[in-house]
């Protein structure tokens, strides 16, 4: 009984309290993080993923250690311009999922410190903010996916912007 | 013909706006017409991309390719060209691009060594020989990497009417690069006739390669 109850005590409570401690934090969930892969010489690539939230938030920034700069990124196809910028924050409403995926948004890796083969995986740590100001961040761990990869289901919609093009010239 | 090359926007914008609902109509149309092997004159062929058959731009390159041979339009006469204009560095629209290139290629089964994929850099500051080596095979071995010196590029681009433009980022080096995303389709006469959008999906960019193809 003494091992059972000291099992309980030192492996079991502390566990359900850093569940509970877990769960009160853990606004934000990440799904399905992906990196594309890089051949020799390439010093950038895009991470992608779903991000979704218990409460209002913004992604405003992102670190890793295989990038020296890693930035939030918005790609947008303008009248058949494809435009890159970097973003102070991309919106989490609550209750929505977000995706970033080509075509949309990204986390952008520069000045990779080596290249990304197909396979591995690539700790990113992003920082959110909440409506309070207060910071949250989460460690995740993106595949390595081929260079090739997303033309499939994660490429973009089909003419889905067609409405937004402004041919002023 | 001088017409139709001057409002080439509008009928971008036509394309744009009359959207899948024409795109299918026409298809259905053309379908039809095979099926009832009722036409007696040959039906003007239906692109998915925009028809530029005529048009006096993009009429060539002379640029160097990753192995340092010098290449022109004229070396790949008797293939469907497909010309990209891109950079390695970009995450999202040239490998999204290029992907559906290699898928169209693996659809096309034999017919594949009848197209020839080009992909031509517009960051040839960063994009060294070796790294477009490294990248544009490795989406299929037998696309091909072109670059020249920035002056060169900026030619290319002006007479494609293709449009890039560097932004700066936190580092000199972290620049990123606005740019036009058509893929230039050539027939295998080296005449330039269609102009696919970023949107184009692989069965649609398929299909109007084939057609290129039959002639």
């Amino acid at each position: 009984m003494t091992s059972s109850r000291s099992f309980v005590s030192r492996i079991v409570v502390p566990l359900l309290l850093s569940l509970c401690a877990t769960t009160a934090m853990a606004q934000v969930t990440i799904s399905n993080p992906w990196v594309r892969g890089t051949v020799g010489g390439m010093k950038a690539t895009g991470a992608f993923m779903q991000i979704a939230s218990r409460a209002d938030t913004r992604l405003v920034g992102a670190a890793s250690p295989a990038a020296k700069v890693v930035e939030v990124h918005e790609m947008a196809m303008v009248d058949n311009v494809m435009r890159m910028r970097a973003i102070a924050a991309i919106p989490v409403p609550a209750g929505r999922t977000v995706e970033l995926k080509p075509g949309g948004y990204h986390v952008m890796l520069i000045d990779l410190v080596r290249p990304l083969e197909p396979g591995a995986s690539v700790p990113i740590t992003l920082t959110f903010e909440g409506k309070d100001g207060k910071r949250e961040t989460v460690q995740v761990k993106a595949e390595v996916r081929p260079l090739t990869a997303g033309a499939g289901a994660g490429g973009p919609a089909p003419a889905a912007h067609g409405a937004a093009h402004q041919h002023g010239r | 013909m001088d017409d139709r090359r001057r409002y080439l926007p509008s009928a971008h914008r036509r394309t744009l706006l009359s959207g899948a609902g024409g795109t299918l109509a026409l298809a259905a149309l053309g379908t039809g017409c095979v099926l009832l092997a009722g036409c007696d004159s040959r039906p003007s062929p239906v692109f998915h991309s925009i028809d530029v058959t005529g048009a006096t731009f993009g009429q060539g390159f002379d640029l160097t390719d990753f192995n340092g041979d010098r290449r022109t339009l004229a070396d790949y006469k008797g293939k469907v060209v497909a010309l990209f204009f891109g950079f390695t560095q970009c995450p999202d629209a040239c490998p999204t691009a290029l992907a559906k290139l290699a898928e169209v290629s693996k659809g096309l089964g034999a017919d594949a060594a009848r197209l020839q994929v080009v992909f031509i850099t517009v960051d040839p500051e960063r994009d060294t020989a070796e790294l477009l080596r490294n990248y544009v095979p490795a989406f299929h071995p037998a696309f091909t990497g072109l670059r020249g010196s920035p002056e060169q590029i900026a030619a290319v681009a002006k007479a494609y009417k293709a449009y890039y433009s560097k932004v700066a980022g936190k580092t000199p080096e972290s620049y990123t690069i606005d740019h036009s995303t058509f893929t230039y389709l050539y027939d295998p006469e080296g005449r330039l006739r269609l102009m696919a959008r970023h949107e184009i999906t692989v069965a649609q960019l398929a299909a109007d390669v084939r057609q290129l193809m039959r002639g």
